[in-house]
């Protein structure tokens, strides 16, 4: 995974609530894979009824370019576990999202994927979103400081310490879990004895 | 003395392997299902690791997303099942995980056949590649969804790493009108509370309203936990659950079954135990719900009218609203009682139950379909079809005019060429009414069972209550 530095880069507003799973990434488009997932994400946002491009989403809009940073609306990302929206939203080239609340399943995608979701209260999120309105205001997010910077304001956010370094190094939960081989047999061998329903052995 | 402690928070502190920081612990997994759709790529992404299952017996697969449910279906029935059930099958069988495949007389959708065979049970922690395995909190397990690359990690560990979520207690106070289901009861919770009224928390469902739903009913309300955006949903276990489960093919039995239901009686929450957040609501006043819009939110009882962006408490849900009725076709202020409807759907993970399908042949028992709908019942697994059967609910659908179909999950993600067209207005007893979920550019209008039956007969959205007798 590829590890998380500071980010100083553009951000686009794209401020409608309960935007999920399934509009990031339509389920046909899940089944096509590849580069279908980003070339159709947020499809039903920025194609027309015809299957063309509008240009009307702020995702199409040139002022963006190389925008890393996506503000988005309440409950980003709910609905379906499918990773393919993680896949989409960094394959757009985003490092980070910040809304003021999302999709669990979401949430922990992020940090599998590389990608930082920042929560933040709905009026700094908005606040955030009119300072980087037009792309010329670039905006900062630290996470070692656990911060985000617009201009002269600052916004901090909470991100679990185990998911910081993960992201900071690029470490995967896999490598971590695989090194506690010896921890998960003591819990299973004493589990067991307590529950022995719950491990359906001899079946 | 100990602290009271509640079900959601004896669940969690049972399967911690290790504390890793703060909030963050490694948690063990009782059971994994599997399914076509998350399967296949965590499966392959496993083998490429060079990593092998850590616990093939307590991981469970069956084809469900992608699966026609054609009558006489084979794997080339559906585009997805082409491409996805081979694959499925060779590392399910090269892996040594139990597969019940297309034909197996357990096949159907994964939250449906856990219950049935007693794979979920109390106290279990419980994950699969999919967000509605909150489904199973109904029996006071720890289950919710997970992503793809978690799926391959529980494949190889049967650990994961997660954050505790806060906990929050959902209060349902007075008894459901007859006429009111679980569905419509959940519906009102996510349209009073917002789709992310639950975001961050592991929600007790509790009350004398849950007390005296069916199991059924209690599958039907935590599946929709996680549209109130919540992790996951628990209520607790009690006679109704174990008598639900005793019997059921991997339940534990004689002297285990005893030693186990001792175990699952101490896991209500402790009288004094301490929530995060507490909600209450009184479910004796509810009347049957409906989606009018595009998140389950969106949602009015059937005898109100259809809500107006004016009326919306600020700029941005004005816009989400007219957003929303562009999309249904739908015009403020007009009752949503009588909007024509081209489709009907009775099925999924939500409403697919036994349960469900006698509440829609109540209603639909010695009347007809509406002409030019198109109505079907999706039972959720092979062992619902068989009992719907032997009650002789299918003859009861058939004589009205439905199709009664296999299992799977058909029209509720529209994932194996079974859509409604765009345009076209469908309700349905799914689970999302998201922008193209059944179907691009397809407008669903989630209900319960009853209410959907009965918007057949009528050809357009009606409550059974408004059905003459």
């Amino acid at each position: 995974m590829e590890p998380f530095e500071t980010l100083h880069a553009k951000a686009v507003p794209l401020l409608v609530d309960d935007v999920d799973t399934d509009v990031i990434t339509p389920i046909g488009r899940v089944l096509q894979g590849g580069s279908a997932l980003v070339e159709f994400a947020f499809e039903p946002l920025r194609y027309d009824a015809a299957g063309r491009l509008h240009g009307e989403c702020p995702l199409d809009d040139p002022r963006y370019a190389g925008a890393q940073i996506l503000i988005a609306g309440a409950n980003f990302a709910c609905g379906s576990s499918r990773e393919t929206a993680v896949w989409a939203v960094r394959g757009l080239g985003f490092r980070c999202v910040i809304a003021p609340s999302f999709g669990d399943i979401f949430h922990s995608n992020c940090f599998k994927n590389g990608v930082l979701p920042v929560r933040l209260a709905a009026g700094d999120v908005a606040a955030l979103a009119a300072f980087a309105e037009g792309g010329a205001g670039l905006v900062t997010v630290d996470l070692e400081a656990q911060q985000v910077r617009a201009g002269e304001r600052r916004y901090g956010f909470d991100v679990p310490p185990l998911r910081k370094e993960a992201l900071r190094s690029g470490l995967d939960d896999l490598g971590l879990i695989l090194r506690r081989r010896d921890e998960i047999s003591r819990f299973e061998q004493a589990d067991r004895v307590a529950r022995p329903w719950a491990h359906l052995e001899g079946d | 003395m100990s602290q009271p402690r509640s079900l959601f928070e004896k669940l969690w502190s049972s399967h911690v392997i290790e504390t890793l920081g703060e909030g963050v612990d490694l948690v063990r997994i009782d059971r994994h299902l599997l399914h076509d759709l998350s399967g296949p790529a965590s499966l392959a992404s496993l083998r490429q690791q060079n990593l092998r299952v850590h616990a093939p017996q307590l991981t469970f697969a069956t084809p469900d997303h992608g699966v026609s449910t054609l009558p006489g279906r084979r794997d080339d029935s559906s585009e997805a099942g082409k491409r996805l059930l081979a694959p499925f099958r060779s590392h399910c069988h090269e892996l040594g995980i139990r597969l019940f495949d297309i034909d197996d007389p357990d096949q159907g959708i994964v939250h449906v056949v856990g219950p049935e065979l007693g794979i979920t049970l109390p106290g279990l922690s419980i994950v699969c590649g999919d967000s509605h395995t909150c489904t199973h909190g109904a029996f006071g397990a720890l289950a919710f969804g997970i992503g793809n690359t978690e799926v391959t990690q529980v494949l190889a560990t049967q650990a994961l790493i997660l954050e505790r979520p806060r906990s929050m207690r959902v209060r349902l106070r007075g008894r459901l009108d007859g006429a009111v289901s679980a569905k419509d009861l959940v519906l009102f919770l996510i349209g009073a509370h917002g789709a992310d009224g639950g975001s961050g928390h592991a929600v007790e469902f509790a009350g004398e309203a849950v007390e005296a739903l069916s199991m059924e009913g209690r599958m039907t309300l935590c599946n929709l936990a996680v549209e109130f955006g919540a992790k996951l949903g628990v209520v607790a276990p009690d006679a109704k659950a174990f008598a639900w489960l005793e019997g059921r093919r991997f339940a534990p039995s004689g002297r285990g079954w005893t030693e186990a239901v001792e175990a699952w009686r101490k896991l209500p929450s402790d009288p004094d135990a301490d929530f995060d957040r507490e909600l209450e609501l009184d479910a004796a006043r509810l009347s049957p719900q409906i989606t009018w819009g595009t998140s389950p939110e969106q949602v009015i009882a059937i005898g109100e009218r259809i809500p107006s962006p004016d009326d919306a408490p600020d700029e941005r849900a004005a816009r989400a609203r007219a957003a929303a009725l562009a999309y249904m076709g739908l015009a403020p202020g007009a009752p949503i009682a009588g909007t024509p409807v081209q489709h009907v759907f009775i099925g999924s993970c939500t409403n697919g139950r036994l349960g469900d399908l006698e509440s829609a042949a109540r209603v639909v028992a010695g009347r007809k379909v509406a002409p030019g709908v198109r109505a079907w019942i999706v039972p959720g697994s092979k062992r619902v079809k068989r009992e719907a059967e032997a009650r002789g609910l299918d003859r009861i659908f058939r004589d009205a005019g439905f199709e009664f179909r296999e299992p799977g999950c058909s029209l509720c993600l529209a994932m194996n060429g079974e859509q409604v067209p765009p345009g076209e207005r469908c309700v349905s007893t799914s689970n999302r009414n998201f922008v193209g979920r059944q179907g691009p550019r397809a407008r669903t209008h989630l209900a319960s069972p009853a209410t959907a039956a009965a918007s057949a007969l009528a050809g357009c959205i009606a409550s059974a209550t408004g059905l003459a007798a």
